[in-house]
């Protein structure tokens, strides 16, 4: 602790919490409410560098700290229809989807990208949260199918970074189900061969943690993301009890065995780097070697005399890794 | 004690009529009979016009009604020989999720799906249909059996949503969903799903993802229960009736936005006025869509379910 930080900054706040905090300077974290200095932000990856409390962060910036150099391609995804249900609460759908493209500049809540990490190929998909809490509609649907695809044509892993609260209401059934649809997507990946990461971020919650979210051949999770089904406030109406400490908290998943690893943010990039090396580079040792076939054949050979000199010279079996 | 729902109460109290004159009926005066004849009909032409413009929000009403034919009716009556198979294998065993083997029309088939229960004992050892992980491990389990022995699979779906409590969150209600939709979409073997009540969001869809979907005429698919989705868009939970009439949860908006393949119609005035036809009119129902199933191979029944649910994201209402 020095002295920038033991009486600088305090003051700083003491002085600003007078009068309106300029958004784009200075930021209060959401866990310990300190002011972090906008800069500070994002050099530690939105991770506040009081307490460690990882910030939610749009999917492009999630993009740029995980691909080499920064550098990576978005596909365009295939239009779906805007408000199939021409859906309205106290607002038009159709108004709402409006408002979320123009603030956050994209089509909606997914996007999809390829490049390099690590040297290899890896195909993301990524959450914005910030558009409409992240939700999986029909579009949301087709990114992650159209990430499935381009995972299994370039022969590349996949990772899927949700940030979700589940099901999209407004498009109802269709909402629904993506919940099927997008683990078929996912599976496609897993069927060719593909490593399938998830890195869990806050939140992953409703229909998206109970299909492709929670179907990962290895499941990341960020520090103190809420991962699970059910929302807690729902939970707490059900139960009427209070929640249990860190409740539904990546650490918690962690200690009942539905994660791999909690892995921060600043680690996420050579994190992943190693799992694709470990999986797919595998090594001399780790080639397989197809057996000659008799070797499988027990049973044939010794029902049937003379089976072992049909089949031709025996090959020299290779040593097990 | 007959359970009328508030929109029935014109109906109930014609009912109530007949059942008053019946009674005075007694010393056999031709004028009561008569009387009771002509109530009849008048009942009869209400619960017609009634039933036959139910808003959305009734019918979430009438999938609810607590003497609608649930799982075990179904399974007492069109299936010889059940033999529920019970536990996960894992931690336990959840009866809100009953399953097991048994004969459907002469073939051997596993039988799955929620059940509610029928009195207060039974709701709350069914915990009103409300599955735990267990449920979706065992739904998973049976299915994979029906695979191994090439029985096909017949899912009834009743349930509010799977249950929101600590425990299930605790042991991965989410995961057990995923895997349960998963194995949906995996086996390879004839699969269709009857959605007979209330059809709630991911527990629903855990045991739905199927060949062919059925679903009743008065029966709701949601993504979200209307009270709910009332409270988060509408903030206020009084709105569920408009937000019943949003959600497009009936069977017949279903089946024009093309998320499920057939409405199978109720008896007159709902399912629990006359539970026996509205099982048989199932039966027939499961019956149809199997024998399309039967003779074609598991592999392509497989490819040709998922490429169903990848095609559906061009749905929606056209224009």
């Amino acid at each position: 602790m020095n002295w920038l930080t033991s009486f600088v900054r305090p003051k700083i706040q003491t002085l600003l919490r007078k009068r309106e905090v300029p958004e784009n300077l200075w930021h209060k974290c959401p866990a310990c409410e300190q002011m972090i200095f906008h800069r500070d932000l994002e050099k530690n990856l939105c991770v506040c560098p009081h307490c460690g409390h990882h910030l939610r962060i749009a999917a492009a910036r999630r993009l740029d700290m995980l691909f080499d150099d920064g550098a990576y391609q978005k596909i365009e995804l295939p239009k779906t229809a805007p408000d199939p249900l021409r859906f309205r609460d106290l607002k038009r759908y159709s108004e709402r989807l409006k408002e979320a493209q123009a603030r956050t500049g994209l089509q909606d809540a997914a996007i999809v990208a390829h490049g390099r990490m690590g040297g290899r190929q890896v195909v993301v998909a990524a959450f914005e949260f910030e558009f409409l809490g992240g939700s999986m509609g029909l579009a949301v649907g087709e990114a992650l199918v159209a990430a499935g695809r381009l995972a299994v044509l370039q022969g590349a892993p996949l990772v899927v970074i949700p940030s979700s609260g589940g099901a999209r209401m407004q498009e109802g059934i269709l909402s629904l189900v993506q919940m099927p649809r997008t683990t078929i997507a996912v599976n496609q990946v897993k069927e060719a061969g593909l490593p399938y990461v998830v890195v869990l971020t806050d939140p992953t919650t409703g229909g998206v943690s109970a299909s492709f979210a929670m179907l990962g051949d290895i499941a990341l999770a960020e520090p103190g993301a809420v991962i699970g089904f059910a929302g807690q406030r729902v939970i707490q109406e059900t139960i009427r009890e209070k929640l249990p400490e860190g409740f539904q908290r990546a650490e918690y998943l962690y200690e009942h065995g539905m994660v791999d690893m909690v892995v921060p943010r600043g680690k996420l990039r050579e994190t992943l780097i190693r799992i694709f090396s470990l999986l797919c580079d595998r090594g001399p040792a780790g080639e397989v070697v197809a057996l000659p076939r008799h070797d499988l054949d027990i049973p044939a050979r010794e029902a049937v005399p003379g089976a072992e000199a049909a089949a031709g010279p025996a090959s020299p079996t290779p040593p097990l890794p | 004690m007959r359970h009328f729902l508030d929109f029935e109460k014109p109906i109930a109290e014609l009912e109530g009529k007949i059942e008053e004159l019946r009674h005075l009926g007694d010393d056999g005066r031709l004028s009561i009979a008569e009387e009771v004849g002509k109530l009849q009909e008048k009942v009869t032409r209400l619960i017609r016009q009634t039933y036959s413009r139910l808003t959305p929000w009734q019918r979430t009403q009438v999938a609810r009604h607590p003497d609608r034919p649930h799982f075990s009716h179904y399974v007492a009556r069109l299936v010889e020989g059940f033999t529920p198979l019970a536990g996960d294998r894992a931690f336990g065993e959840d009866r809100a999720v009953v399953g097991g083997i048994g004969r459907f029309r002469g073939h051997s088939a596993v039988i799955l799906g929620h059940e509610k229960g029928a009195d207060t004992e039974g709701r709350l050892r069914h915990n009103f249909g409300m599955a735990r992980p267990e449920g979706y491990r065992k739904a998973r389990r049976l299915m994979r059996l029906a695979e191994r022995f090439r029985l096909p699979v017949i899912s009834f779906v009743d349930t509010p949503g799977a249950y929101p409590g600590v425990d299930a969150e605790a042991r991965g209600q989410a995961e057990a969903i995923a895997r349960s939709i998963e194995t949906c979409l995996e086996i390879r073997v004839p699969f269709v799903a009857a959605i007979i009540g209330e059809g709630g969001s991911g527990g629903a869809v855990a045991i739905a993802a199927a060949d062919r979907v059925l679903m009743l005429e008065h029966a709701i698919y949601s993504v979200i229960s209307p009270e709910g989705c009332a409270s988060i868009l509408w903030r206020s939970g009084d709105k569920a009736e408009e937000a019943a009439e949003a959600l497009k949860l009936t069977a017949a908006d279903l089946e024009r936005l093309g998320a499920i393949d057939g409405v199978v119609k109720e008896p007159l005035g709902g399912a629990h006025r006359e539970p026996e036809a509205a099982i048989d009119a199932v039966g027939e129902a499961l019956e149809a869509a199997l024998a399309g199933l039967r003779a074609v191979d598991g592999g392509v029944l497989r490819a040709q379910r998922r490429d169903k649910y990848l095609r559906m994201g061009s749905l929606g209402l056209s224009g």
